[in-house]
């Protein structure tokens, strides 16, 4: 009712008022906040409950238990490595204060050009980066210095995003192509063995390597102590910030499969190519790594639930989904087992199979068809 | 020979407001509209004038290009009003009834000893020749095509829709006499496809002269398009003819006493509607003689997923069986999709609790629930289409007008009631019947 409002003038954010050309950024802060009044005008009169912002708040929601495990694994990380004795919310406290601006610069870039390119294509603003926003900081080591952030979350959303056409168009994973832009812009930055863990003002940086990093160098004797299967499993290793606790994976899994936002086929199908490559190498020499280790260490498994599930820029077909996932996993071991220089194969193998994943369900679609004509020729 | 098609997939709507198993009145219309609009490519040729007399039966419109193809008023009366919109298309022929009930005598006869042509002639001239629709494309059918085959679905799963155990259940005669009749336009046989849970019920699992099939499964099971392709999918360059059972009682009717009876138990639902039940009422009776709803509702002609919207003072069409009342949801509210628990609203997707209570019936309303996007989840449209198709290709293929592609996925197997679920589940918000309605239109256009 209060809708009905009768001078002829536009209101402030309206087409042709005084801020109208901003109508875009102000529609996108109105919707953000409610579920708008429209009415379905052609096809279906009622409307499923569901858009693609619950959907979005869906994922969120799953990653939080990594990001809080990260914040305390930060904290925990620099505590153990300088023995500074912190307690659990010490640790869990100083992560939070070294993490949050990570968040604040993801969201801050990313929404900002998401905003302004809607507001160029004249359409809402979609809320496809709440979810890239959040997975951008969780895939960087903590040390990531924030101009390189923002950088990359710049270069990932206008080229990996906005110039195919914005959310459900793009071809590639933008939290992964923030993640491989960063690696291969700065590599002296972001690898190496003093990234992962943060060091605190006035001391100088300790090595701290990823667990990874130590099973590709010394092989599976090396992940013993802080670094055994327990702790991979647990999480409380150096690494990037979301990607150390199996644990905190494992929660979101659940709920993505059980809200079915995310496929269960990719992910298992991805596990299952990790684990039998990973079992090749192992049977065939190339290293002394147990396949299971494989699946904890890195960031395989983040990789798996989170990115590689990505209902965009994964393959669309069910059968498509489960080769999609299964060359995924399988990918992201061999550049593990027969790539020296690159300790982490899963950004790669998961952006290889994102550029794939269209040619995958061309082929599933087209043997599906000519099974169709043949059953309807035969009827 | 009966055979049971199992279907998994697709959705029923828990939606409020199913009609009691009872009439409530039956409307004897002061005025009645014939609506050319009904029928998928009819370009009418108008045979009367305002004055005229009529009497149910009498002819009012043609087609153009197949004369022989005849419109009739389902009253006695005169011809009171010929409403005409832009460019003058024809939208409507009013006329006023004389509640003396004249209709012409088209002579009862037996259906078995027609020819084909007979048939046809006698459905041509009655008026009953609309009611049968072509596929692909849906459109009206023509006599001289001969169809592969001819379904008929005798039940309907859409959400609300009448119960045709209890609309044509005293009618099971008129409707043997009707599959008699539409068996000699076809030397494929008649496909009769009963709801697999009320089988040994059905007023209907007795009809002879027909290929008997049992369907259970959820919508759109009852769809005669996913029936189908169940069945015959249809192959590039066949035609199959399906007819709705309101018209093949209609036709019986035609077939057993000679005078065209229009008249159907009409399903008043909805989570609007003050006391959902049935109404007697002929086809073009004034939508104001049978529901007279409040501000902000929203009447529709059909079922709440591929109905289409009626004016207070407009008229219901030739096949209209059901009327449902929704609200307008034009309410806003704040920060809704963040919210854990909506528990008015029915989502299909986990991502809500709907799944706690599975029995419960929602007062749903025409909010979209969101904003329009691109498509993201695309799973949810093969969950809920039970075809060997893959739906979001089609759709895409529909966006992009590509002929080839849309033959290869399936374009003439559907129509848009067909993949009206999607309409219903996609949390992108887009309106798929229409893309794919787009798409049969190009087809037409282009193959014609």
């Amino acid at each position: 009712m209060a809708e009905e409002n009768n001078t002829p003038r536009p209101g402030l954010f309206e087409k042709g008022g005084k801020l109208g050309w901003l109508h875009s950024t102000a529609d996108a802060f109105e919707t953000f906040l409610h579920v708008p009044g429209t009415v379905t005008r052609r096809g279906a009169h009622v409307r499923d409950a569901i858009d693609l912002k619950r959907v979005m708040i869906i994922v969120v929601i799953a990653l939080v238990p990594a990001a809080l495990f990260g914040m305390w694994n930060t904290g925990y990380q620099t505590s153990t490595l300088y023995g500074l004795g912190w307690g659990f919310w010490m640790c869990f406290w100083k992560g939070l204060l070294k993490t949050l601006p990570l968040f604040i610069v993801s969201y801050a870039v990313g929404l900002a050009i998401e905003f302004a390119s809607s507001q160029i294509r004249d359409e809402e603003v979609n809320e496809g980066y709440l979810v890239t926003g959040m997975l951008i900081p969780l895939i960087v080591p903590v040390d990531v210095p924030l101009w390189m952030l923002a950088i990359a979350v710049a270069f990932a959303v206008i080229f990996g995003k906005e110039v195919f056409g914005g959310t459900g168009m793009n071809i590639w994973n933008p939290a992964l192509l923030a993640r491989a832009f960063l690696f291969f812009s700065y590599p002296s930055k972001m690898s190496g063995s003093e990234v992962w863990i943060h060091a605190p003002k006035g001391v100088d940086a300790v090595s701290g390597a990823t667990p990874l990093a130590v099973a590709g160098e010394g092989g599976v004797s090396a992940l013993s102590g802080d670094l055994s299967l327990w702790h991979l499993f647990l999480g409380d290793i150096p690494g990037s910030v979301g990607e150390t606790s199996a644990i905190a994976i494992l929660i979101g899994a659940v709920i993505l499969i059980w809200t079915g936002v995310a496929s269960w086929k990719i992910m298992v199908s991805s596990v299952a190519g990790a684990f039998l490559v990973g079992w090749l190498g192992c049977i065939g020499g190339v290293t002394d790594v147990p396949a299971w280790y494989q699946l904890v260490l890195g960031g395989f498994l983040f990789g798996t639930v989170f990115m590689a599930t990505d209902p965009v820029t994964s393959a669309q077909t069910e059968a498509g989904k489960w080769i999609y996932g299964f060359l995924v996993g399988a990918l992201a071991i061999t550049v593990r087992l027969f790539n020296p220089g690159y300790a982490e194969g899963m950004m790669l193998a998961i952006l290889l199979m994102n550029t794939f994943a269209p040619l995958i369900d061309h082929c599933v679609v087209s043997v599906s068809i000519s099974r169709r004509e043949k059953k309807i020729r035969t009827a | 020979m009966s055979s049971n098609i199992e279907l998994k997939k697709g959705l029923d709507i828990p939606v409020k407001g199913a009609a009691d198993r009872k009439v409530l009145r039956k409307v004897e219309p002061g005025l009645v509209a014939l609506k050319p609009t009904d029928f998928k490519g009819l370009v009418p040729r108008l045979l009367v004038r305002e004055g005229d007399p009529v009497a149910a039966g009498s002819p009012v419109l043609a087609d153009k290009d197949r004369p022989e193809i005849l419109f009739t008023s389902p009253v006695s009366g005169t011809v009171k009003e010929i409403v005409r919109g832009e460019k003058r298309k024809l939208l409507a022929v009013v006329i006023e009834s004389d509640g003396k009930g004249a209709s012409v005598d088209f002579g009862a006869c037996n259906p078995v000893a027609l020819s084909r042509d007979e048939a046809a002639g006698l459905l041509c001239k009655s008026g009953l020749w609309g009611g049968i629709i072509s596929r692909p494309y849906g459109v009206m059918a023509s006599p001289d095509v001969k169809p592969k085959a001819i379904f008929i679905s005798a039940f309907s799963t859409a959400p609300l829709a009448p119960d045709t155990d209890f609309t044509l259940g005293a009618d099971a005669e008129a409707v043997q006499a009707g599959v008699r009749l539409l068996s000699r336009l076809t030397d494929g046989g008649v496909h009769l496809c009963l709801d697999a849970k009320t089988y040994s019920k059905s007023p209907f699992h007795k009809i002879e002269g027909a290929i008997v099939h049992t369907v259970s499964g959820p919508h759109p099971a009852g769809n005669v398009g996913v029936q189908i392709s169940h069945i015959s999918p249809i192959r590039k360059g066949e035609t199959v003819w399906t007819v709705p059972i309101l018209v093949v009682a209609a036709i019986g009717r035609l077939v057993l006493t000679g005078k065209l009876q229009l008249s159907r138990k009409i399903a008043v639902t909805g989570p609007a509607a003050e006391e959902p039940a049935y109404v007697e009422a002929l086809p073009g009776t004034p939508v104001s003689e049978i529901v007279k709803p409040g501000e902000g509702i929203r009447i529709v002609g059909g079922d709440i997923l591929s109905g289409e919207i009626l004016a207070a003072d407009g008229h219901i069409g030739f096949f209209t069986d059901q009327i449902t009342l929704l609200r307008e949801g034009t309410e806003k509210e704040l920060l809704g999709w963040a919210k854990p628990f909506r528990p008015k609203l029915f989502s299909s997707s986990p991502c809500y609790f709907s799944w706690l209570t599975p029995s419960k019936k929602y007062d749903m309303d025409t909010n979209l629930h969101g904003g329009p996007r691109a498509f993201v989840e695309t799973k949810c449209f093969s969950d809920v289409t039970p075809m060997d198709i893959f739906p979001i290709y089609l759709i895409k293929a529909c966006l992009a007008g590509e002929i080839d592609k849309m033959e290869k996925f399936g374009i003439y197997e559907v129509l848009p009631e067909d993949l009206a679920l999607c309409d219903y589940v996609d949390p992108s918000k887009n309106d798929i019947q229409a893309i794919i309605a787009s798409g049969i239109d190009l087809m037409i256009k282009e193959m014609a």
